[in-house]
């Protein structure tokens, strides 16, 4: 890179906004496509060739509209919920290593900067359901919290599996770690730990609670809420929070290709390592959305209990397991 | 940093941001009357804290303080001020307490701040002649494991205890009707 520092952060920092702006337009897309197909009709066709230019009306049809502060919600943290929601996620972007170079920021912390600014999700959402002084949102509000710091647990204890497997948590260097076929990505790592299709099995359903998407989408429950968090939030506040969500799940699909996946190694050993990255992560992002088509929503007692009654004695049990075989081995 | 014109006063800039942040989030948390602003202030304190770690080195310290201090401790705040009155009425207290209480707050705090101060500007500083540990997370997990391996114990099973607590709590809040 022959660019000075500043200009080289500022250069991705804009690619990363155009990235998660576009992004999240495509994903829409992807959804309603998706979801038309699941259930047997077109999805959206009207706009352009396979409606592809859909996303971009409905982006100037939420940005043309009017962005009201209901009366009596707080006026200043109502304002703020879609900045403080969309923020981390962006933060999070630039140390996602799409390439063997393509990183906006190495940082030897990475895994533990991706989880800090994680949580910071919850209280954006929190905040933007509290200030809307609307009961709707409140309970989402609630339950976001509770879902949450739920999947938080057992989501934090497999990264602590696969950080004593992997012993860093420099993003770059665990995708590296995972170097050659397809058998060495983390994933396969039988060896190390018998049990890693199934933490990946825990990792995966715990983004999906996370980025609070179906069948765990509580925050924002149609059926029983309204839009839940959201309800009140009209035109691009509402559009920044469905950015941010996708975005999210962007981040959240992006660090089970490097931790699982082999990031952007290639299993045969063509094409440069950004194309399998993206068809990696763009795989599981599709596998998101067909969950979401397949699967109702659970109830918020079998979504607690999911948690705390199998998935973190799961997780403990695999990191136990882990610990075991690092020792004797 | 290598000879980028301007780096010196971008890097100045930066560490004026995480100054003014920390303190606009400890004024905002002080002297705002809603409570859920006092926690958004309280969020916003330790984001700019966090970056005044990185800048003593200690990333690992500045995410920890994001993780625990935001993602953690703030959230089960805000969860503890829904659980309560969405309404917060109005303390209905006398002026004259108020001014007294304002009063001596004014008072000591400015004793404390003096004291400080004093104590930071008069005190001799020993300067270490080498930087001790790189902060890293393998040299902080060496030194919890060995030279603070007794009170890395000791703070764990005070975590024990207050989980135990609370559970008995909790037992014993359900029986009674």
């Amino acid at each position: 890179m022959s660019l000075p520092e500043p200009f080289r952060l500022l250069a991705y920092l804009l690619g990363i906004m155009a990235f998660v702006g576009l992004n999240a337009a495509y994903l829409v897309w992807v959804e309603r496509k998706g979801a038309g197909r699941f259930q047997r009709r077109p999805g959206p066709t009207e706009v352009g060739y396979a409606g592809l230019l859909q996303p971009i009306a409905d982006a100037v049809k939420l940005l043309t509209k009017q962005v009201i502060v209901p009366p009596g919600a707080d006026a200043t943290l109502f304002r703020l919920a879609p900045v403080v929601v969309l923020a981390p996620a962006l933060m999070c972007l630039a140390i996602i290593p799409f390439g063997p170079h393509l990183v906006a920021r190495e940082i030897n912390v990475g895994l533990l900067l991706l989880f800090a600014f994680g949580s910071i999700n919850v209280m954006a959402i929190m905040i933007g359901g509290w200030a809307s002084r609307n009961k709707y949102a409140i309970i989402s509000a609630a339950r976001v919290v509770s879902q949450d710091v739920a999947y938080e647990i057992p989501m934090l204890l497999v990264v602590i599996t696969m950080l004593m497997v992997t012993g860093t948590m420099d993003l770059n260097q665990i995708v590296r770690q995972q170097a050659g076929a397809f058998w060495n990505w983390n994933l396969f790592k039988l060896a190390a730990n018998p049990l890693m299709p199934v933490t990946f099995v825990i990792f995966y359903i715990c983004m999906l609670a996370e980025t609070n998407r179906a069948p765990f989408d509580m925050a924002e429950a149609e059926s029983e809420l309204v839009a839940g968090a959201f309800t009140e939030y009209a035109g691009m506040g509402f559009g920044v929070f469905f950015m941010a969500e996708y975005a999210n799940i962007v981040v959240g699909c992006a660090v089970a290709t490097v931790l699982f996946l082999g990031g952007w190694q290639s299993p045969i050993g063509i094409l440069p390592g950004a194309f399998w990255f993206l068809l990696k992560l763009y795989a599981l992002v599709f596998s998101v959305v067909w969950v979401r088509w397949t699967f109702p929503r659970t109830q918020f007692y079998g979504l607690l209990n999911l948690s705390w009654k199998i998935l973190i004695p799961i997780a403990l049990f695999t990191l136990i397991l882990s610990s075991v075989m690092l020792k004797l081995f | 940093m290598t000879g980028f014109p301007g780096s010196e006063a971008i890097v100045a800039g930066i560490f004026l941001v995480a100054v003014a942040t920390t303190v606009a989030g400890a004024l905002i948390a002080a002297l705002t009357t809603r409570i859920i602003r006092s926690v958004c202030g309280l969020a916003l304190c330790c984001v700019g804290l966090a970056g005044l770690y990185y800048f003593l080195h200690s990333p690992f310290l500045a995410l920890m303080e994001i993780l625990i201090y935001v993602g953690a401790v703030c959230v089960t705040i805000v969860f503890a001020i829904m659980l309560a009155e969405p309404e917060e009425s109005a303390a209905q207290e006398k002026r004259g307490t108020v001014w007294l209480g304002s009063a001596v707050g004014l008072v000591l705090g400015g004793a404390i701040f003096w004291g400080l101060a004093r104590l930071g500007l008069a005190g001799p500083w020993s300067v270490p002649a080498t930087r001790v540990t790189d902060g890293s997370v393998p040299a902080l997990g060496v030194a919890l494991l060995t030279t603070y391996s007794m009170a890395f114990e000791l703070i764990s099973l005070v975590l024990l205890v207050a989980i135990l607590g609370a559970l008995v709590i909790a037992r014993t809040g359900r029986t009674q009707p």
